[in-house]
């Protein structure tokens, strides 16, 4: 029983941190219409930054300024943003198709340097011990994750709550008035381009948040953990769920991160363990197979987007 | 030195160029990027091998090898048929995936879908051979010492003649059989072309064949010159749409100069910045290129 409630914790911590990844596409894709294909990029940059500022420090690489946690998080959300914000200045012009090729190749690069830049990432060994901050609260492991799953979950609260403000804004309907018609939006007066850099910015903060998330609990990080695999991931949460609707986003991230999990599982005691790499590749075949099914028989995702009608408009 | 690096861009360009070739017409006439196509390659070349098996079975004269090259009469016929093969994979993506997203939503909606054709894709190749790298033939081959101190396999030079070869042949096609004006007149203006009598759909299967078959020519190319890999095909997305990007999408010229651009550039990139970060190398031209000229060098700016 407890073997089932502590792997129900681990689940939904790792669940809801995806998830986090997927309310910033969500602000992106879904409310702007920005097709960014570098999510693994910005959440690459979040979890360094935070490795680095809360981590022990070390001979010969560079941070280890153990920082409290905290300030983790707001340092990996900064760092994710300034990055979005020389990514957003080059490559914002673009539209669709050629964006998203443009930032799969950014997310690339990001990679290739974690992957290389041993001063600042330590390489292809990545980086270890990075403080848990529950483990300093409580003891034993159920109480620790019980505890992180709480911090998770506070802060996919405040994302949630926060996106809801700011979708509801008039900045959050100047954003669906760009993702519908630019050309009308720039005729009343409003900047597009500016308007998508801000929300280009805020949304890799948010997935900059999850990677922090992610790196604390997981306690090292390692470049092999930011391919694009993961922004395929990432994707397909959000398209599972439904675009353009936050608890849509959390939904597609339970679902393909279950799916995910429970396949490895069951091809674990399935699969005979000298071909257990291939079973990774079954797990990878199975989420392809969600997103493309999804997208043919319910392209507006489990929830989709609520219509939205002026209230001047209601009779 | 610098001369081994031009050699060598211009062979690892010859196999980009024929991957582009698909990828550039897919994305004018279709208005899709399809993150899909370079698993092509990777399927291209790993069919090849099934029908390499199949045909060596049969000994004789297909059993053995062609003067200074590793390969044989076998392998010859292996990549004809892989390119049949792997046309009859694109034309059922197209129509069980591609065509039918296209008609209910967006061109976005395809690129989600082609993420997903993707996954599906290169971990089924996983599935089926193993992550091990293979190779077509076990055969040893000796360089050619060319004049400069540059080498190169008797390979490569085939590589390089084919791929001319394919390139005039398909020059030939796109502007003397009616087949290939039309796809000219559909990538134009697809409504004025329909109005016109031409049947579109079948233009755009003759699309897919085409593309699929230089991928699949590719692939196999990259397998004799490098070695076959699961991610064969996923790790030149981006030399890819480089190449095709670079020269505009829909030309056949910017496909092919695209990629020569986009080969000797990542090999002469070594002279300057370390090697691990190679693969970084097309992304910077794209950005550059859409930067300062984003219809491509022979692409028409839209309206």
């Amino acid at each position: 029983m407890i073997g089932v409630v502590s792997y129900l914790v681990f689940f939904l911590i790792l669940s809801l941190t995806f998830g986090v990844a997927v309310l910033g596409l969500n602000l992106q894709w879904g409310f702007t219409g920005l097709f960014n294909a570098g999510v693994a990029g910005f959440i690459a940059i979040g979890a360094y930054t935070m490795a680095i500022l809360t981590g022990p420090s070390r001979d010969a690489v560079f941070g280890g300024f153990e920082l409290p946690f905290v300030v983790g998080l707001a340092g990996a959300m900064i760092a994710s943003g300034i990055g979005a914000l020389f990514v957003g200045l080059a490559t914002l012009k673009l539209r669709h198709e050629y964006l998203a090729v443009a930032t799969f190749g950014i997310a690339v690069t990001i990679q290739l340097v974690c992957l290389n830049w041993e001063y600042l990432t330590g390489g292809t060994l990545g980086l270890i011990g990075i403080p848990n901050p529950t483990k300093a609260w409580a003891e034993g492991p159920l109480i620790q994750n019980s505890l992180y799953l709480a911090i998770v979950a506070i802060v996919v609260g405040l994302t949630i709550a926060a996106l809801e403000l700011i979708v509801k804004s008039p900045w959050g309907r100047m954003l669906k008035a760009i993702r519908e018609d630019e050309v009308a939006a720039a005729s009343l007066g409003k900047s597009p381009e500016r308007v998508r850099l801000e929300a280009f910015v805020l949304g890799c903060m948010i997935m900059g948040l999850s990677g922090a998330l992610y790196v604390s609990f997981i306690g090292y990080v390692s470049p092999w953990d930011f391919l694009p695999i993961l922004t395929f991931q990432i994707w397909t949460m959000l398209i599972v769920g439904g675009s353009a609707n936050n608890r849509g986003a959390l939904l597609g991230a339970l679902i393909v991160w279950g799916v995910w999990t429970m396949s490895g599982f069951v091809l674990s005691r399935v699969v005979p363990s000298e071909i257990q790499a291939r079973g990774g590749a079954m797990q990878a075949v199975l989420i392809g197979l969600i997103l493309v099914v999804t997208l043919l028989i319910r392209p507006r995702g489990l929830i989709g987007e609520e219509l939205q009608v002026s209230r001047h408009a209601r009779s | 030195m610098i001369l081994q690096h031009i050699a060598d861009g211009i062979l690892s360009g010859a196999i980009v160029s024929l991957g582009a070739i698909g990828l550039s017409f897919t994305m004018k006439l279709l208005r899709f990027a399809n993150f899909s196509h370079s698993e092509l390659l990777t399927w291209g070349a790993y069919s090849a091998l099934v029908f390499l098996a199949f045909f060596l079975s049969f000994g004789g004269f297909l059993d053995g090898t062609i003067g200074p090259f590793s390969f044989g009469p076998a392998l010859l016929l292996a990549m004809l048929c892989s390119c049949a093969a792997t046309s009859v994979i694109a034309i059922l993506l197209h129509r069980f995936v591609f065509d039918r997203l296209s008609r209910a939503a967006g061109q976005m909606t395809m690129v989600f879908a082609s993420f997903g054709v993707a996954l599906i894709l290169r971990h089924l190749v996983q599935l089926i051979w193993g992550s091990d790298p293979i190779y077509y033939s076990n055969e040893l081959q000796f360089a050619v010492l060319l004049p400069g101190n540059v080498r190169v396999m008797p390979d490569q030079v085939f590589l390089l003649v084919l791929t001319m070869f394919v390139v005039a042949a398909l020059h030939l096609f796109m502007t003397r059989s009616r087949t290939g004006i039309a796809m000219r007149g559909v990538s134009e203006n697809p409504d004025l072309a329909r109005v016109s009598g031409i049947n579109v759909d079948r233009i755009i299967t003759c699309v897919w064949i085409i593309g699929a078959s230089g991928a699949a020519l590719g692939g196999v190319l990259y397998g004799t010159t490098v070695q076959l890999r699961p991610e064969l095909g996923f790790g030149l997305i981006l030399p890819l749409f480089a190449a095709a990007i670079l020269g505009g999408a829909g030309s056949l010229y910017g496909a092919v100069l695209g990629g020569l651009i986009v080969g000797l550039s990542e090999n002469l990139s070594v002279m300057i910045i370390p090697t691990t970060y190679k693969p970084a190398v097309p992304f910077l031209l794209i950005v550059a290129i859409l930067y300062f000229r984003p219809q491509g060098i022979f692409g028409e700016r839209s309206r």
